[in-house]
């Protein structure tokens, strides 16, 4: 059951009067007003479009913005998009909008779409980023489809990337997701994304919602929860992805929302993905990948400059996270200059999975450990830029792939150190 | 004469024997005290050896930075220091106990002022333990958080934050402990004071062009930012 504590009773009376709908489209904001309407037009197009005949409900989760987010929801007429599409839905479309608190949340934003998902008995639920300039209405339908037409329970998106945008995720969290849980799912840390009615009551009485931060983003260990609980899982390619303010954010809080919640969610998960030998494909709808290469002007020296300071600064705390031999390699790394400078796969991977265990192991404080990544990823990072400048799509896919299968082959690495036999 | 000084000498040896047959039960009671105190005090060092095992009590201990100051000491290791410590505590305790059983007159003020002190000097013991290890958390917070934002000396301000932690940590122990506490507060007052008057002073003549490499770093970077892309990480 849904804790109503959560939620106020304005909003409860309005879900009253909406009453059990098939769709559910949540739509976290804060300030978005100059944004948000391109993502709620392609929102009621793809409904009209694609869910005619479905009870349908799109969800404004608020904190608190000041700039009349709510009401440019509320007031984005349909009847646009009932002329463009020449056709009507059958049942009214509703649009909700709740103020969760007076500044922003995400994870008390998910919460509010989780809960109000599970009183309204919704079937099939996305969650739309208001930034989403580029989304169209097929992508939403293309969300929502395999949920409700398809009984999937999660469906996670790709998009289209320059080959340098999302290293952090090429090279740590789609690797190592893949290589723990067995299934490819490209893209396991989203701001738009949909799951079955299912998947949300799962998640909302799982998740330990007490212990959530303000800054906690729960989108990554709702992927794992859908990875590691069985659910069925597939892929939408939702094109080119616009750019959010998450992605703005500071390298250190992004991995501790992304590589944080990753190895955090390790532990309850152990006795799922310890069982795990090998990667599946995930059904995919569209292009598994699709990467622009036009040429950008990055500070590669910074890069390396900062990793071979942190190793030298951090060697008293890296020296309680990694191998001794682990960190007589960083050492021999962050001496070597810029044109022998290669952090290889097998570095890279066992530096990640030592991370892991030691953070499994808690020998210093958690948030400690994501933060001594920081510059190690950098130097990883710089490697991924030099190794890639001039390749093509195909050829950073293939890079890509190759880091993948070293997950893959060293996992057995990672079982050693989490059951302490290393 | 002689017979007077036989008397004496013989009233003299009566007295001491009385004395010595008035004291030989003490006596043996308090080393039947001090015997049977040290083996409880074993036994406890035993149990307390085995529970801070259990409890990774050196591992939590290296995390304080406790460990290292006891290498650098040439001490045993925590769990034994401890260990070791409770047995001798515990065993002057019993030690203390038997000589005020003896009756001597002065030794049982010294007695209950052990027994007094006992309590402050827990919790001394645990202000400098749990001192230690807000200074470690606090050292490497500050250590990761300038490596990360690309700070020049890194090592050197995470130094600083745990000496001046430390330095606040002792001045707390030795008031608990009631050692020359007043000299100790202003010893700590005029220490602190100048440690942040040196500083002063040595960033605003010894660092000015520190500062200005500081500056002109971060005010490139943001030039550079304009020229250079920034791919996100996620």
């Amino acid at each position: 059951m849904a804790d109503e504590s959560i939620l106020s009773d304005d909003f409860i009376r309005q879900l009253i009067d909406v009453g059990e709908v098939d769709i559910l489209v949540g739509v976290p904001t804060h300030n978005d007003a100059k944004t948000v309407e391109p993502a709620i037009r392609a929102i009621q197009a793809g409904i009209v479009k694609t869910f005619p005949r479905e009870r349908a409900v799109i969800l404004n989760a608020d904190g608190g913005s000041n700039d009349g987010t709510p009401d440019v929801i509320m007031g984005a007429s349909i009847d646009e998009q009932h002329r463009s599409f020449n056709g009507y839905t059958l049942r009214t479309l509703h649009a909700i909008s709740t103020r969760y608190a007076n500044s922003p949340s995400n994870a008390a934003a998910l919460r509010t779409i989780l809960a109000a998902a599970e009183l309204l008995r919704a079937k099939a639920c996305s969650v739309i980023c208001p930034e989403s300039s580029n989304i169209e209405a097929e992508g939403v339908a293309n969300l929502l489809r395999p949920i409700y037409r398809d009984h999937f329970d999660f469906v996670a998106p790709i998009y289209r990337r320059h080959k340098f945008e999302g290293v952090l995720l090429t090279n740590l969290l789609y690797p190592m997701t893949r290589a723990l849980f067995g299934q490819r799912v490209r893209e396991p840390y989203a701001s738009e994304f949909a799951f079955s009615g299912r998947l949300a009551s799962q998640f909302l009485n799982r998740h330990q919602w007490n212990e959530e931060t303000k800054d906690y983003d729960p989108e990554l260990e709702l992927t794992v929860t859908a990875l590691s609980d069985g659910c069925r899982v597939c892929q939408t390619f939702l094109g080119t992805r616009s750019p959010t303010k998450r992605q703005s954010r500071d390298l250190v809080d992004a991995m501790r929302q992304t590589v944080g919640v990753l190895f955090s969610s390790l532990d309850g998960t152990f006795s799922v993905w310890s069982a795990k030998t090998a990667s599946q494909p995930v059904p995919t709808n569209g292009p598994e990948f699709e990467l622009s290469v036009d040429p950008l002007r990055i500070n590669r020296k910074q890069l390396k400059e900062m990793f071979s300071a942190g190793v030298v600064e951090l060697e008293s705390v890296l020296r309680s996270i990694v191998s001794s031999a682990t960190l007589s390699e960083l050492q021999q790394l962050a001496r070597a200059d810029e044109d022998n400078f290669r952090f290889h796969p097998e570095l890279w991977v066992k530096t990640v999975y030592e991370f892991a265990a030691s953070y499994h192991k808690a020998v210093m404080s958690r948030d400690h450990i994501v933060q001594a990544l920081v510059p190690l990823y950098r130097g990883r990072m710089f490697t991924f830029l030099v190794e890639n400048r001039t390749a093509s799509a195909a050829e950073v896919g293939n890079n890509i792939e190759s880091l993948c299968l070293e997950f893959e082959r060293l996992k057995p690495y990672l079982l050693e150190l989490w059951n302490g036999r290393k | 004469m002689r017979d007077i000084i036989v008397g004496e000498l013989t009233q003299a040896a009566q007295e001491i024997f009385r004395g010595f047959a008035h004291l030989l039960p003490r006596l043996i009671v308090m080393l039947v005290i001090v015997f049977v105190g040290w083996l409880i005090a074993y036994v406890i060092r035993a149990i307390l050896r085995s529970i801070l095992q259990f409890a990774k009590f050196d591992r939590l201990s290296e995390r304080a930075g406790a460990s290292q100051l006891l290498t650098h000491a040439a001490l045993p290791t925590p769990t034994e220091l401890v260990s070791r410590f409770v047995f001798w505590i515990a065993w002057i305790g019993f030690i203390m106990l038997g000589i005020s059983v003896l009756g001597i007159g002065g030794l049982q003020e010294h007695v209950e002022r052990f027994f007094f002190f006992l309590p402050r000097l827990f919790v001394a013991l645990l202000i400098l333990f749990f001192g230690l290890l807000v200074a470690s958390f606090f050292a490497r917070a500050i250590l990761l958080a300038s490596v990360n934002a690309n700070f020049p000396s890194p090592r050197l301000l995470s130094i600083s934050a745990r000496t001046i932690i430390i330095i606040f940590v002792l001045s707390m122990v030795f008031e608990e402990l009631g050692v020359a506490d007043q000299t100790v507060i202003l010893a700590f007052g005029i220490a602190f004071g100048a440690v942040m008057l040196g500083l002063a002073i040595a960033f605003g003549f010894g660092g000015k062009d520190l500062a200005q490499r500081f500056l002109e770093n971060r005010f490139l970077r943001e030039r550079r930012m304009e020229k250079e892309d920034e791919p996100s990480p996620l």
